[in-house]
């Protein structure tokens, strides 16, 4: 999935054949970025499948079997204190936690954009402006600003996302400003500039697609922190409510039984380490394959 | 220097100015604002509502609302917790010292078995040593703090029975060693995260001094091969590290607020939590902008110290 969004976008960047096979095959033979994103795809397939092929719905009560062990009866990965499956819980959670960081990425990357790219593009008082305004947000510790936030509001799943999108912009707008100013000295920015286009036409089309490289790889890296970030505020218990389940506030309920049912802490805590590690591998070799310069 | 002084704290003053409208934005700004704490009190009335906002002075522009909240920050005057009415400058004073003591201890750790990681995986690039460094890296920067300190918990508290699963003191025990004691597992957990930028950052600074003409002079005329690597390499390697230390504050202050939740250490991050659990705002308020303080003073240390270290600094 991860993989052809890639490529599509390499694509559109109309860069030369040659360069863009040779991106590819750098990144094909970063040998942990491609167990990512099988990783990916397969966390995907299972949350989103998994649930349909299961016999046990995740609101299901089964209260003579509350704390199964995982790995001896039906419940494959056993029961929660309820008595629901675990298994069938962790798939829907994984849906939430999944959803809510592409779709945290999706926002903060359109804003870290915009923001970067006018910042860039006209300089002087608006991108200072701007730029302090970025450093200025970089300075508050992203968990102490969504939690004072989130504690104002009524937490649910768009506005989590919202909340997780507004603090983790930041990095792709230094990055985006960084590329613009440059790109925007090169000839064929000027060239478009006295042909007459208009800024959005120079930002856009012309600008934009040259810098799309760094923007995957923040982007990739930025998933990677949403999903992070909503398992802490989840677990701290200011996240996604139950009887909704994300993997963080599946942690939050674990904590007390950790005597009586280790696992329930185990599964959890695993799958959000897998997600997080595949996208920042996958964000390793992106930056390998996009960035020729950096040789390491 | 003193041109360089002066200009980046100037810089730092505006950036101050700007972390305190963002501040204030946040309180005023979100849903319900300031008076979301006495909505929500039982038999509250419009009218009364209305009242408090007047008295709070919330009809008034918001220019002046920010100018008078940001006069009384300035001043030292922070306001008052809603809970005990202790000054929020002294409640967060007194919880400030704990987070300090834990985040210098994990650090230390860190910093010494991070530098070492990175210079070992830069020397034997390409080595199992530092395939596995760099993977072992990456998975501990994804995994979630509050997990890794779930399962030190669990593995050596519920299960081996070494370690305390919490707090600073044992109760009726306040000798240092006990302290100690205590410091051991979050330290190591708050560590974790850092370690792994440390042993990244080292890796990749080290690879960049050690393919220096003046390495290559250095083994030329003969000197030995450790030597060449400590004094030669090591230490203008290190110098960059500065700049890391700043940059990971953030990322420090977040980990310890997970940890100390963890570990109920007595410190900000859980007085942030426990303020919010209690809605009482003038303390969260407080803490979020005195954690977005010191990391701007953090940061500019860490520029003054970069610039006293490394002469080239200062030139651009």
């Amino acid at each position: 999935m991860s993989h052809s969004a890639t490529t599509d976008q390499l694509i559109t960047a109309g860069e030369p054949t040659l360069q863009r096979n040779r991106a590819i095959d750098r990144f094909m033979r970063h040998k942990l970025a491609v167990a990512g994103i099988a990783m990916i795809v397969f966390l995907v397939l299972v949350c989103f499948v998994g649930p349909y092929l299961l016999p046990f719905d995740d609101l299901f009560i089964d209260i003579r079997h509350r704390f199964a062990p995982p790995f001896v009866s039906v419940h494959v990965l056993g029961t929660d204190p309820l008595g629901r499956d675990h298994l069938a819980r962790l798939m829907m959670a994984g849906r939430i936690s999944l959803t809510i960081g592409f779709a945290a990425m999706i926002m903060a990357v359109c804003l870290g954009t915009v923001i970067g790219a006018v910042a860039g593009y006209y300089g002087g008082v608006i991108g200072a402006v701007l730029m302090r305004f970025v450093d200025a947000m970089l300075c508050f510790p992203s968990i102490f600003l969504i939690l004072a936030i989130a504690a104002f509001i009524h937490p649910g799943v768009i506005s989590i996302t919202i909340i997780i999108a507004l603090t983790s912009w930041m990095e792709v707008a230094r990055v985006v400003e960084a590329q613009i100013k440059s790109l925007r000295e090169r000839d064929f920015a000027v060239a478009a500039e006295l042909m007459g286009g208009s800024d959005r036409y120079i930002i856009f089309r012309e600008l934009l697609p040259n810098a799309i490289g760094p923007i995957v790889v923040a982007a990739t890296l930025n998933v990677a922190n949403a999903i992070l970030m909503e398992s802490y505020i989840s677990f701290l218990g200011y996240g996604i409510q139950p009887p909704t389940p994300s993997w963080g506030n599946m942690l939050n309920n674990a904590q007390q039984y950790l005597q009586k049912a280790p696992w329930l802490a185990m599964f959890p805590g695993l799958a959000i380490t897998i997600a997080v590690t595949s996208f920042n591998f996958i964000g390793d070799g992106l930056r390998d394959a996009l960035d020729p310069r950096l040789d390491h | 220097m003193l041109k360089f002084l002066i200009q980046r704290s100037l810089q730092n003053v505006l950036l101050l100015w700007v972390v305190s409208m963002i501040g204030f934005a946040v309180l005023y700004l979100a849903p319900g604002g300031p008076l979301a704490q006495f909505a929500l009190v039982p038999g509250m009335s419009q009218e009364q509502l209305l009242k408090i906002a007047e008295q709070m002075g919330l009809n008034r522009p918001i220019h002046e609302q920010y100018w008078e909240w940001f006069t009384r920050l300035a001043s030292g005057d922070w306001g008052h917790s809603y809970r005990d009415g202790q000054p929020v400058l002294w409640i967060i004073g007194s919880h400030l010292l704990a987070t300090l003591e834990l985040m210098g201890t994990s650090s230390i750790i860190a910093v010494i078995v991070g530098v070492w990681v990175g210079v070992l995986g830069a020397i034997k690039r390409y080595s199992l040593f530092d395939y596995l460094a760099t993977i072992g890296a990456m998975i501990a920067l994804s995994i979630p703090t509050f997990w890794f300190g779930l399962i030190t918990i669990y593995v050596f508290s519920v299960k081996l029975g070494i370690l305390p699963p919490g707090n600073m003191y044992t109760i009726g025990n306040g000798s240092f060693w006990d302290y100690v004691h205590h410091l051991i597992a979050p330290s190591l957990v708050l560590g974790l995260v850092t370690v792994a930028l440390w042993s990244r950052y080292m890796r990749s600074s080290m690879l960049d001094v050690i393919n220096q003409d003046y390495i290559r002079t250095a083994r030329a005329k003969g000197v030995p091969e450790r030597q060449v690597l400590t004094r030669h390499a090591m230490r203008n390697a290190l110098l960059p590290m500065i700049t890391v230390a700043g940059l990971q504050l953030p990322t420090l202050l977040s980990g310890a607020l997970v940890t100390e939740t963890i570990f109920t250490w007595p410190g900000m991050g859980r007085l942030f939590l426990d303020s919010l659990s209690y809605r009482d705002y003038p303390v969260v308020m407080g803490i979020l902008v005195l954690s977005a303080v010191l990391v701007l003073i953090g940061n500019l240390l860490a520029d003054i110290l970069y610039a006293v270290a490394d002469p080239r600094i200062r030139m651009n």
